[in-house]
């Protein structure tokens, strides 16, 4: 497409200007995709920091007593499950059937609302026993990270809540359908964050 | 009003914070606010407040934008040369018995403010300023991808640079260098407010600056001209784009490495501390892999004002595009891969110390080659010694010396003797004057006449001209040669008195500084006074050779009345060699976004947001973060986002510009 746009026809080579309407290719998306690498390095620096302090426990608990994996693969399980009900809010917004989304997209969200209330539980239940984020190294990495991406996901479900009022003022417009792609395409890269986080901090945490 | 009370509602803000014992202060501050007052008051005698709402403050015009940017940076730049001139003052001053005038406290706090406001405040603005303003119009577009987000990244870099000036007046900045490495930053060594002030400026302003580098790399690809493949993107685009990825994959670093900082000061985590486990050294990595790229972001789209420039002023097409091109990416990529020589004294080892200094001295390669392809694009040319031109040969004979000095120090043993001395303050200098504040003066001069309709006035930036370059030599000469002796930087008092002779020669260079900024900005007002002399009506004073040049000066809000349709490299030149007509019938509504308050709005209350919590006023800091989500969410319910200019405005717009194109024959 891209290319296409820039290629020239014979008889655009003798002339020096379009005499036409001329609306290059909306930017949206890519503008999007380009923040969401920006996002990305941010969350590169929190695992990368993970990675460095990780196993700095400084006499305190280390992932091994602390985390519970049951907990964190239903939080997972939760988790996943959301992306697969936001697809099928976007194929219900292909076929332009406004109820279909709204549902879909209410269940994504209380499935994220669950998400994050495990999330919530396991960070208070850790406080409680004495494993807060200022206890060690290890301890101020792993909220961090798995906080910064708890508040991606609150963000997530507010801006999923605008959008379902402004899907059901508008109905599904180009524009809106804009602005679901641009949260899908959220929502789906903090599943594959998430995806890094309980591979990398939970299940190699519980290994040692 | 119980002591409870007091501090729920103010914080740790108490009548302490405001410096009424320091008489150098108290001035500033009463010359500020007068300065200000005055600005007010002719504001509101002129009627001017609605003009200035409707026409800039909310603006989405890509040039408008740029113009402001510009306008805050060399207001920042006055403020930032002050910082400058005290420190020199204080250093040729402070010898054996004698003090100085600063107590060390206000000393550390200057040297700080200088490094923050010069980088963030004065060189990002100039460069985000010039590519907001030329690269739309190099493009053959109408405006940049996103045009709200642009205008609210302004007024979020705005927001940043009013909490480092709040800082002056109310508590303290920071007193750890332009970095604030921890554990000094932290909270144990800085419990004032200082750090905090820094931090929330370099946030507030981050966000803007991240999000205008992904407006521009949108752009770039997305809204080129038909026809512009992109090796016949002007070199000044090329280098706009390496620069905007640049940002784009830096300064979320810069965002997060500060996070982890305000988590150690707010919430006491261990990332950065000396115990439980914390490693400042992770710091200074982080910091650095945004801080390397951070100097290329300055530096490149100065190379390509420089290509430019070198280009129209010598008649030619520039010698070597593509490999100016590949130079410019080669550049963008090992920049990423150099962040550990400014540590080498980290103590890593010998291997990666030898990996991070070869890195860091085959960037010298794609850099000489742009150096030469300048040389050779000036070889046999018919060189017009304009003002834009002086400054690119300046820069040429300063930054090859500066980047000589750069790969002395990139030679680890080297290092270890020259680290954190006076001759890395000079080097970087060097080529920061040299480079990118040169860069942008040439810039400035070359696209003012675009911008305004006139051209500058060229007797007084010839005078500007010699100053900066006569000063910076006489002011950092001295500076390599008391780091070749050891000096450390940010000493605020000497014993030896044998030094001090080479500190008061580097102050008289810094006043002859001055002289170059206050003939700056005399060029500026002689030029507004005689623009009728100075008018330029054919929108190409240079004979230039891209397309922003084929447009009216100033450009209309709509830059072209139909896009152009590229076929070679320098396109304007192309179509001037080809008998180009300019269109004067035919013209059609024209598309185009409309303003808005919204990034006032949104950017004002980020910056209240970071006011509250840096003296930890919990409570406005609350209600200013759900106003923020508010009216961001508010934001996302106007739909109302464009409008058309009707086809009889742009006949009534391009039939003056028939008329006075006519008069010129």
């Amino acid at each position: 497409m891209a290319s296409q746009a820039h290629a020239l026809t014979e008889a655009d080579k003798n002339r020096f200007y379009l005499t036409k309407e001329h609306h290059p290719e909306n930017g949206t998306l890519l503008g999007f995709w380009i923040y969401l690498m920006s996002d990305c390095l941010i969350f590169a620096v929190l695992f990368a920091c993970y990675a460095v302090l990780g196993r700095n426990y400084a006499a305190g608990p280390s992932g091994a007593d602390l985390f519970d994996l049951q907990l964190v693969a239903i939080n997972t399980g939760l988790l996943l499950l959301s992306s697969i009900t936001y697809g099928f809010a976007m194929i219900s917004a292909q076929a332009k059937k406004v109820k279909p989304v709204l549902i879909w997209l209410g269940i994504t969200g209380l499935l994220g609302l669950g998400f994050l209330s495990l999330e919530l539980y396991e960070f208070h239940h850790l406080i409680q026993e004495g494993a807060g984020p200022q206890r060690s190294a290890f301890l101020s990495s792993f909220f961090v990270l798995v906080g910064t991406h708890g508040l991606h996901v609150t963000f997530g479900i507010i801006w999923l809540v605008t959008l379902m009022v402004q899907v059901a003022q508008r109905g599904l417009g180009a524009e809106m359908k804009r602005r679901l792609m641009c949260l899908s395409m959220f929502w789906h890269f903090l599943d594959v964050i998430w995806i890094g986080v309980f591979s990398f901090v939970y299940l190699l945490g519980v290994l040692k | 009003m119980s002591p409870d009370l007091v501090k729920f509602i103010f914080g740790r803000l108490t009548w302490d914070a405001i410096p009424l014992h320091e008489p150098i202060l108290l001035v500033t501050f009463g010359m500020v606010a007068l300065g200000g007052l005055t600005v007010l008051a002719l504001l509101t005698r002129y009627k001017l407040w609605g003009y200035l709402w409707r026409e800039w403050l909310t603006s989405v015009d890509h040039k408008k934008i740029g113009v402001m940017y510009i306008i805050l940076a060399i207001v920042m730049l006055l403020r930032g040369f002050a910082d400058a001139l005290m420190m020199r003052a204080q250093q040729a001053m402070a010898f054996g018995e004698a003090a100085g005038y600063l107590p060390p406290h206000h000393y550390d706090q200057i040297f700080t403010a200088h490094g923050v406001i010069m980088i963030f405040f004065v060189a990002m603005p100039l460069v985000t300023g010039l590519m907001n303003l030329v690269v739309p119009m190099q493009i053959g577009a109408r405006d940049v991808a996103f045009p709200f987000l642009n205008n609210f990244s302004f007024w979020m870099t705005v927001g940043g640079a009013v909490l480092v000036m709040a800082s002056l007046f109310v508590g303290e900045f920071a007193r750890t260098g332009w970095l604030a490495y921890p554990p000094l930053s932290n909270i144990a060594y800085s419990p004032g407010v200082g750090v905090d002030y820094y931090i929330w400026a370099l946030q507030v302003a981050g966000v803007g600056t991240t999000l205008s580098g992904i407006n521009l790399v949108v752009t770039i690809i997305k809204m080129r001209a038909p026809g512009m493949s992109l090796m016949k993107m002007p070199v000044f685009t090329w280098t706009s784009l390496c620069t905007n990825v640049l940002i784009v994959a830096t300064f979320p670093i810069l965002t997060a490495t500060l996070a982890l900082l305000t988590a150690d000061r707010y919430l006491l985590t261990n990332f950065f501390t000396n115990d439980f486990g914390g490693n400042p050294m992770m710091y200074v990595n982080l910091i650095w892999i945004w801080g390397h790229p951070e100097v290329y972001i300055l530096i490149l789209p100065a190379f390509g004002v420089f290509s430019e420039v070198v280009s129209t002023f010598c008649g030619k097409r520039l010698f070597g595009y593509s490999s100016m091109v590949y130079a410019t990416v080669v550049i963008t990529i090992l920049s990423y891969i150099v962040w550990l020589h400014h540590f080498f004294t980290m103590g890593s080892g010998a291997s990666v110390n030898s990996f991070f200094g070869i890195t860091t001295m085959i960037i010298s390669i794609p850099t000489g080659a742009k150096i030469f392809n300048w040389l050779f694009t000036m070889y046999r040319g018919r060189i017009r010694f304009e003002v834009p031109m002086m400054w690119t040969v300046g820069f040429m004979v300063t930054f090859v010396i500066g980047g000589m000095t750069g790969v002395l120090l990139a030679v680890p043993p080297a290092d270890f003797v020259l680290h954190n001395s006076l001759f890395l303050i000079a080097h970087f200098h060097n080529v920061i004057i040299g480079g990118v504040v040169f860069g942008m003066f040439a810039g400035i001069v070359y696209w003012f006449p675009k911008a305004f309709g006139f051209k500058l006035d060229p007797f007084w930036g010839k005078v500007s001209f010699w100053c900066w370059l006569v000063g910076f030599w006489v002011a950092f000469t001295p500076l390599y040669v008391l780091g070749l002796m050891g000096v450390t930087r940010r000493v605020s008092q000497f014993e030896d008195q044998s030094l001090q002779i080479w500190f008061v020669i580097a102050a008289c260079g810094a006043v002859i500084i001055l002289c170059g900024i206050v003939a700056f900005l005399v060029q500026i007002v002689v030029s507004i006074m005689n623009r009728e002399a100075l008018r330029d009506e054919t929108g190409d004073p240079w004979n230039g050779r891209t397309l922003e040049w084929s447009t009216s000066s100033p450009p209309p809000a709509y830059n072209f009345a139909f896009t152009p349709v590229v076929n070679e490299l320098d396109a304007w030149w192309d179509m001037k060699q080809r008998g180009y007509q300019r269109p004067t019938s035919g013209f059609i509504p024209i598309h185009m976004p409309a303003n808005t308050g919204a990034g006032v709005v949104l950017a004002g209350i980020s910056t209240l947001l970071g006011f509250a919590l840096i003296w930890h006023i919990w409570w406005l800091s609350a209600v200013a973060f759900i106003a923020l989500v508010a009216s961001a969410i508010a934001h996302t319910f106007n739909f109302k986002r464009d409008y058309y200019i009707p086809a009889e405005e742009v006949v009534r717009v391009e039939d003056a510009r028939t008329e006075a194109l006519r008069s010129l024959t």
